[in-house]
């Protein structure tokens, strides 16, 4: 190992270390193209990211303990933000699965699930402090802050609601399981991978995250019910809407 | 022994009547008792929570649906039920409850989301979400302080399969909820202007705030 008593020996202190230090970088899913983000999350920390518009952006719970914790934010307006309320109201459906649009604030789909292997999702608990705390760095990251701590949804763990409105954590679906989202407006992604807070015995693994483009996906609405046309009608005009204008040819 | 007497005497601070479809706020000190008096039945009280902090809301300190659902893992509140902020500190606890099921689940209406549930001939009808703003900006608050609150008097159930919507309410003419504030809490309310759905009986009624201390 290179002294760091100079300058010199720092730098090559510095430089020598990505020679030999592995990093494991998620592969790429079958059939995708035009990757822009494939990293690996371990337990406790967090990932964030601008993901355009038509951006598929697969979750995968690689050994069986990841919980990943998600906040969407409009890039371009980030006070537009998941609405978890929202999510379970308008489709008439607590649960999270495939088919199921995130929605804003504002009556628009922000990211909807087109793919689900897991099944054990949660919309009503939240995160743990530890994991609060991470989310609100990776919202400073993009200028907000406390206020933009919004209400989450929580992949990989799941939670099940009684008779009585009692809650049953119904933990995760194994190694393997992924969740796929398509974006339909340019997102702030962020991502906390930490226990969920119903979790007795968290045991967090690591959680891989892989975007790629995937526009022509934006021309098949995946639910036919109205609840979930006029959401992405409401996307899609606003995002025409706010298009400058273009000469013909 | 009569109920009146094993009450402690108290002293009302603050007694008003929220018109229909109209927003209401007020600080609540450590100690104080809200009770909302649900006078013609069947009437959702939209409501928020924010610890009050140096004479301003603190947004470390607003309520967390979540956070509160989380830590009595059950998603109804009423009686015992403890309202927390994210960090699970108790800003208020529901004291006495004649109804009980309150909702904490299905958020406010607004504007917009009646355009997904109802159709885009109901977006200019008044919503929770306008309440909730124009009141917020009296605290210096504006659209970021705005998440997922309390609906009281709306009966939110959950079937197996994971089913959710609003129902008939379980509430009736004079009936209440009290709360005890366990720290200085902002309470920002929407006496609910809904009128697509059963949450206001389809015809949206005035409530009654009391504050009182001992």
């Amino acid at each position: 190992m290179p002294s760091t008593t100079s300058t010199e020996g720092a730098r090559s202190h510095a430089r020598a270390q990505a020679t030999t230090a592995q990093l494991r970088v998620p592969a790429t899913p079958e059939g995708a193209t035009g990757v822009s983000w494939a990293e690996v999350v371990p337990a406790g920390s967090y990932a964030t990211r601008v993901l355009g518009r038509g951006t598929r952006l697969r979750l995968t719970d690689p050994d069986g303990g990841a919980c990943a914790h998600v906040l969407l934010f409009r890039a371009d307006a980030s006070w537009e933000r998941l609405n978890v309320a929202d999510t379970v109201k308008v489709p008439w459906q607590a649960y999270l699965g495939a088919g199921h649009p995130l929605l804003s604030d504002q009556g628009r789909v922000l990211a909807t699930v087109v793919a689900d292997t897991s099944g054990h999702h949660d919309a009503l608990c939240g995160t743990s402090p530890a994991a609060r705390a991470q989310m609100l760095l990776g919202v400073h990251k993009h200028g907000m802050d406390i206020r933009d701590v919004a209400p989450s949804v929580s992949l990989f763990k799941g939670v099940r609601v009684g008779d009585d409105g009692g809650l049953a954590f119904t933990g995760g679906a194994g190694a393997g399981a992924t969740v796929d989202l398509l974006l339909h407006l340019p997102l702030v992604v962020v991502v906390v991978n930490a226990p969920h807070p119903l979790d007795p015995d968290p045991a967090v693994t690591d959680l891989d995250l892989v975007a790629w483009q995937a526009p022509a996906e934006l021309t098949t609405p995946v639910s036919t019910d109205p609840e979930y046309l006029r959401a992405l009608f409401n996307t899609e005009s606003t995002w025409a809407a706010a298009r400058d204008s273009e000469v013909v040819k | 022994m009569t109920e009146l007497s094993e009450k402690r005497a108290s002293t009302v601070v603050s007694d008003q009547v929220v018109a229909a479809c109209a927003p209401w706020s007020a600080v609540v000190r450590a100690g104080q008792e809200l009770q909302i008096i649900d006078l013609q039945g069947n009437q959702a009280v939209d409501t928020l929570f924010y610890g009050f902090v140096d004479g301003r809301p603190d947004p470390a300190m607003r309520y967390s649906a979540q956070a509160t659902v989380a830590a009595q893992r059950n998603i109804f509140l009423t009686t015992g039920s403890v309202l927390r902020a994210a960090d699970g500190t108790a800003l208020m606890t529901i004291v006495a409850d004649e109804v009980g099921n309150h909702d904490t689940i299905a958020g406010a209406c607004s504007k917009e989301s009646n355009t997904l549930r109802y159709g885009h001939h109901t977006v200019h009808q008044h919503a929770c979400a306008e309440n909730f703003l124009a009141e917020a900006t009296k605290w210096g608050m504006g659209k970021r302080d705005i998440v997922s609150n309390v609906n009281f008097f709306m009966n939110v159930p959950v079937e197996a399969d994971g089913t959710l919507g609003i129902v008939d309410g379980l509430s009736a003419p004079g009936k209440s909820l009290t709360l005890r504030a366990e720290a200085d809490t902002l309470v920002l309310v929407s006496n609910c202007p809904q009128i697509n759905n059963p949450c206001n009986g389809f015809d949206p009624t005035p409530v009654r705030m009391v504050i009182t201390e001992t």
